[in-house]
């Protein structure tokens, strides 16, 4: 299969959508790229499946390369493993149902899905990417488009919170940017390469990894909201409009944590084992402060975007851990976390088009009169409190056990941590429901609300049955990721056995 | 003749309902009821064949009952060694459980009919009872111990969707979120426990797990004796903390709180998830590690311990209390307390006594708690009321429900030939044995729970005449027929010689009833109706004037010890203000406001230094010579400090 398809695809449909006439053709258009891209995804997954057992096992599979700037070795090499595969899923699962829930938009159609679908380009470019520089290229068209989505179509201080999140994610990039560069220079001697395949497997001079791990891990970090570098996310989601805060947290933050697993850890094992310590100590602090973040919070996006700080802590903690199992928690928590949130997002976004309000205690007994709506709501709030049978349960145990492999004192001290949160994030996830959907209807103008149109019921099904597929049978999406994190790990761990 | 497939069926079958009526029950409207229960008429007709065919024909061998594993297969791996394996585990404790489960639910299902009639979300209500039951059933029937932790947490969810039923209400509500948070909270413990057990015994597999570590020759058992943490040996901190997530289900001291606050929910889902099946899921996983226990002094005595604490401060408690709900849901913390109690002693003596005592009371208990819960429930479904101020005299309504309930309380006070009589007995003698001091305790405690439940009795159906608005008679043929059949299991479970299907080793055990031995507590518990009649029959002032004269103590024990307080203040004052607040606090104001003053002074030097490019020659030639002055001076410096 040609993965080029999947940056193509996005790109066809953004050029239709320039050319179509009104906003009927141009949601039209919109939604049939996205559910092309569903389709195309899951024949990725299909055709990758079938080649692994017919006993294809090299690390990545469908590859290409072509020569893109030759004079500075810079190549479109692409190819994917299972972690990729699994990443795509999630941004066309998140892409439908983003395009789905933006139904209604009426103010300047067609740039604004010119823009969810282009974002969507770069996100499948950066998944597929091989060739470091390709791949920052794609980071890049990624987050250029989220600025004008909530400085344009946002609400609340739109133009503060657009500014520091792509402030913020610039900063990220130029470390990123600097590590690369450095990776670029000073690996394997006079051989200038950007491409990962070669890198991968200890061409790095150690003290060169020690040098940029840390550019590279933090620029990354920031997308994926390490501790302190979150403070992004609140703003940045509380700002944006649902479908642009569905991406940011469905898709964006997991190229922050993809990047810190295929960049950082896979390239430079043994700058990521020396500095362990730090990752976990700080996703732990995300962790847990996130958690206690939330419960203070009272108004609905800024629940979520603090409880994501929270979970994501989760995907860095089990990246820190640097065991198979750990890091392939953490893939399945970057999958989870972005159907889960995207559906939060979705939700919260129909009871605020309606009710007009994010503050917990104007809402009330919203699950009488929106019984769909308020359904998908608890769901996505019983997905994140981990609840067996949703997506997030196996997740979270996947990095819990993979954690619990580490026999230090100190790292199983951070996991006990780490699993304390989910106490806590049942607090504030019933805190949450308990307020707005249950309890008495707090105004009378409520109980005239509509329940969701067929574009929202469709988007909602369309992502808890993403929610439910790896909930009631995580091992499909284990048996993809492992291999992958295992190529990963292995590095790390060989790194070890030699010193 | 247990076939596997009948044993899933178990599971299923609630399952199947569950998804039925939770995606088209609305077009059931009012058969929604209808379907709940003859789906669990089936999943009731499954379990007592599979438990049938396991106790009578294929459970043993050469006369001693061993498990039989069914169905596993690989849910979730995270190592080669260490996965969650879903399958079925038969054995004699699962096999009981079934039959309990599912027949108290059935008998739950049928009471609703009538009780909930006319309810507008009754498609709801039994997608969520049979989403309990399926969860309720996959637990005791999970042959791998994070199995069991997941359907533990759907137990948790199903409950806490049932006591917030009302989801109107915000008391319903709150409670609702309680009795999660607490118990989440519990299962904590037992996830890191779990942690803990399977790391050293690398796997999750009951089976395995129990072997590898009772094994002392094994290297997985020495591992885990040699671990220690904090000087106390791997093997019980796993245990202990397993042990925490028992006691939350459980509602053991000190994790009881939620229980009284559950009685929010409808009343036949008390009798369901508070009486027979979720509060009784701590005594099993206790039961189902059993041997790990029995191989672990210190985890045995926490045990023993939490049972008898549990078991005497619930009674004290339930004497005070006039919401007969609670009473009831003290009574429930107090016969649990009980069941650990006998079970933490199930290794000592030559016959594992205190194992068979503790589950046989678990099933004894199980009828007539159900049954005194239902009765409840008919009782306020024509008073309109839980307090029993506002009863009295009610034998004359409700002769049915009177007959009924007065046999539960006779059965749970232990009074011969009633069901709790036999199993109390057995556990009373598991007590004797071990020290008189807890024989004691316990025997008290027996007489204060015959005075609870009398008080309850006499203020409910006699003292005065209550009066009754308009009131419509007993309920409906499908309330009554639940407590009648109930009231024969109350009647007749006693004599089921639990022992031989039962036991620490599978092997038959003959329990006896010892006629002297069994004169005290008859005589306690006697003692304890008659004071109970004496003070509660008819109306007159001496139950104000008893609790005046014991003053303080009365009033802690009416305020529940104070608990819920000392909770309030940890979770709100401690949690919420101490750490929930900074941390919010802090994070807008301390990092976000580090963040954005690094963006503010990037910000004022650029425009600091932007007048350095201004264009003008002067100022540049300025610069220049300026800049020229400055290395001058430097170059000066620098060689007027060179040694010569």
């Amino acid at each position: 299969m040609n993965l080029s398809l999947l940056v193509i695809l996005p790109l066809i449909t953004t050029l239709l959508v320039l050319l179509a006439r009104g906003g009927g053709q141009v949601k039209a258009i919109a939604l049939t790229g996205a559910t092309l891209q569903l389709l195309l995804a899951l024949f990725l997954l299909y055709a990758f499946g079938k080649e692994r057992s017919a006993g294809d096992h090299s690390a990545m599979l469908f590859q290409a390369n072509y020569s893109w700037f030759a004079p500075l070795h810079i190549y479109f090499h692409t190819g994917v493993d299972g972690i990729s595969v699994a990443m795509i899923l999630l941004t066309a699962f998140v892409v439908l149902a983003g395009v789905l829930v933006s139904w209604d938009t009426s103010f300047q159609t067609k740039e604004f899905f010119f823009l969810l679908v282009f974002l969507s380009a770069g996100a499948y470019g950066f998944f597929i990417s091989l060739d470091l520089f390709t791949l920052f290229f794609f980071l890049e068209v990624a987050v250029i488009p989220k600025f004008l989505l909530i400085g344009i179509w946002g609400s609340g201080k739109k133009e503060y919170s657009a500014m520091k999140l792509a402030l913020m994610l610039m900063a990220g990039s130029a470390l990123v940017f600097t590590g690369l560069a450095g990776i670029y220079f000073k690996a394997g001697g006079s051989a200038h390469s950007f491409d990962m395949m070669q890198l991968a497997g200890g061409l790095i001079p150690v003290k060169v990894q020690l040098f940029f791990f840390p550019f590279v891990f933090i620029g990354f970090g920031i997308f994926t909201a390490l501790f302190p570098f979150h403070t992004w996310v609140p703003d940045g989601h509380s700002s944006a409009p649902t479908a642009a805060s569905m991406f940011l947290a469905g898709i964006s933050m997991k190229l922050g944590g993809y990047g810190c697993l295929r960049v950082a850890t896979f390239l430079m094992p043994d700058a990521a084992q020396h500095y362990a310590p730090w990752i976990i100590a700080l996703s732990t602090i995300a962790i847990i402060y996130g958690a206690f973040a939330t419960m203070m919070q009272t108004d609905l996006k800024y629940i979520n975007a603090y409880s994501s700080v929270s979970h994501c802590g989760f995907v860095l903690l089990g990246i820190g851990m640097l065991t198979r199992t750990s890091v392939t928690g953490a893939v399945m928590q970057m999958v989870s976390h972005g159907l889960m949130t995207a559906l939060f997002f979705a939700a919260i976004g129909m009871l605020y088009s309606r009710t007009h309000t994010r503050m917990v205690a104007q809402l009330g007994g919203l699950l009488k009169i929106m019984p769909f709506i308020s359904t998908i709501f608890i769901l996505a709030g019983l997905c994140s409190l981990g609840l067996p049978g949703l997506s997030g349960f196996a997740a979270e145990m996947t990095v819990f056990a993979g954690a619990w492999q580490q026999p230090s004192t100190a790292y199983r001290f951070a996991t006990i941590l780490a699993c304390a949160s989910i106490v806590v994030t049942a607090v504030y996830i019933l805190r949450a429901t308990g307020q707005s959907v249950l309890g008495p209807v707090t105004d009378s103008h409520y109980e005239q609300l509509p329940d969701a149109k067929w574009n929202e019921k469709l988007a909602g099904i369309l992502l808890m049955a993403g929610i439910l597929a790896i909930g009631l049978a995580p091992f499909w999406l284990q048996q993809l990721v492992s291999p992958g994190a295992e190529q990963i790990i292995q590095q790390a761990v060989k790194s070890v056995t030699i010193k | 003749m247990p076939h596997p497939l009948h044993t899933a069926l178990v599971v299923l079958l609630p399952l199947a309902g569950f998804v039925l009526l939770g995606l088209f029950g609305k077009r059931f409207g009012s058969k929604a009821g209808l379907v709940g229960v003859l789906v669990l008429a089936l999943t009731t007709i499954f379990a007592s064949m599979t438990a049938g065919g396991y106790f009578f024909s294929n459970g043993t061998v050469s006369g001693v009952f061993r498990p039989l594993k069914d169905l596993s297969f690989t849910w979730l791996a995270f190592s080669p060694n260490i996965k969650i394996e879903i399958g079925t585990l038969l054995d004699p404790i699962s096999a009981m459980m079934i039959v309990v489960v599912s027949f108290v639910s059935l008998m739950v299902h049928l009471f609703s009919l009538g009780y909930m009639k006319g309810e507008e979300r009754l498609h709801a209500y039994y997608a969520y009872l049979s989403l309990f039951t399926f969860s309720m059933l996959g637990l005791v029937l999970s042959s791998n111990i994070f199995q069991i932790y997941m359907f533990w947490e759907l137990v948790g969810v199903s409950s806490y969707l049932l006591i917030g039923f009302y989801f109107q209400k915000p008391s319903a509500v709150a409670a609702a979120k309680k009795a999660f948070i607490v118990t989440r909270f519990a299962d904590l413990g037992f996830l890191i426990g779990i942690l803990v057990l399977s790391y050293y015994a690398e796997t999750l597999d009951f089976g395995t797990l129990i072997q590898r570590l009772t094994d002392t020759q094994s290297s997985y058992s020495v591992g885990i004796t040699a671990g220690s943490f904090m000087g106390i040996s791997a093997l019980t901190w796993g245990l202990v903390l397993v042990f925490a997530g028992g006691a939350g289900k459980s509602a053991m001291f000190p994790l009881h709180i939620w229980l009284p606050d559950a009685m929010e929910g409808p009343t036949p889902v008390s009798a369901l998830i508070h009486a027979a099946t979720m509060v009784v899921a701590g005594v099993f996983l206790v039961a189902r590690l059993f041997p790990l226990y029995a191989f672990n002094e210190v985890a045995l005595k926490v045990v023993t311990m939490t049972g008898l604490i549990s078991a005497m401060f619930a009674a004290v408690i339930a004497c005070t209390q006039t919401d007969i709900k609670r009473v009831l849901a003290y009574s429930t913390m107090s016969q649990i307390g009980y069941m650990m109690f006998a079970l933490g002693l199930g290794a000592k003596g030559e016959y594992g006594l205190g194992y068979t005592a503790s589950l046989f009371h678990l099933f004894t208990h199980a009828f007539f708690k159900s049954l005194l819960f239902l009765g409840a429930g008919a009782i306020i479904h024509l008073v309109h009321s839980n307090d029993m101020k506002d009863m009295g005299g009610l034998r004359k309504f409700m002769p049915i429900t009177h007959i009924s309930f007065l046999v539960a309380c006779l059965a749970i006070a232990g009074i011969p030939p009633f069901a709790g009589f036999f199993s109390k007995e057995e556990i009373l003698s598991t007590a004797y044995h071990d020290s008189f001091i807890f024989y004691l305790l316990l025997l008290l405690t027996s007489g204060l729970t015959a005075f609870y439940m009398f008080r309850l009795y006499f203020s409910i159906f006699w003292r005065r005449e209550a009066h009754l608005h308009g009131h419509h008679g007993e309920g409906t043929m499908t309330m009554k027929l639940p407590l009648i059949v109930l009231m024969l299991c109350a009647v007749l479970a006693g004599f089921v010689p639990f022992g031989h299907f039962v036991s620490y080793n599978g092997q038959p055990l003959e329990m006896h009833v010892d006629l002297l031995f069994s004169i005290a507590p008859v005589l306690i518990a006697l003692a304890g109706i008659g004071l109970a009649g004496w003070l509660y029959k008819s109306e007159n002032d001496r139950p104000h004037s008893l609790a005046t004269a014991m003053g303080g103590f009365y009033q802690a024990a009416y305020r529940k010890f104070y608990i819920d307080e000392l909770y309030l203040f940890v979770t709100k004052k401690i949690l919420f203000n101490l750490v929930g607040r900074p941390a919010a606090w802090i994070d807008r104001h301390i990092v976000n406001g580090a963040m954005n003053g690094l963006a503010s002074v990037t910000g004022s030097i650029s425009s600091a230094i932007k007048g350095l490019q201004s264009g003008k020659l002067q100022q540049y030639i300025l610069y220049f010579f300026a800049g020229i002055a400055l290395l001058t001076l430097l170059l000066i410096y620098r060689f007027a400090s060179m040694p010569v």
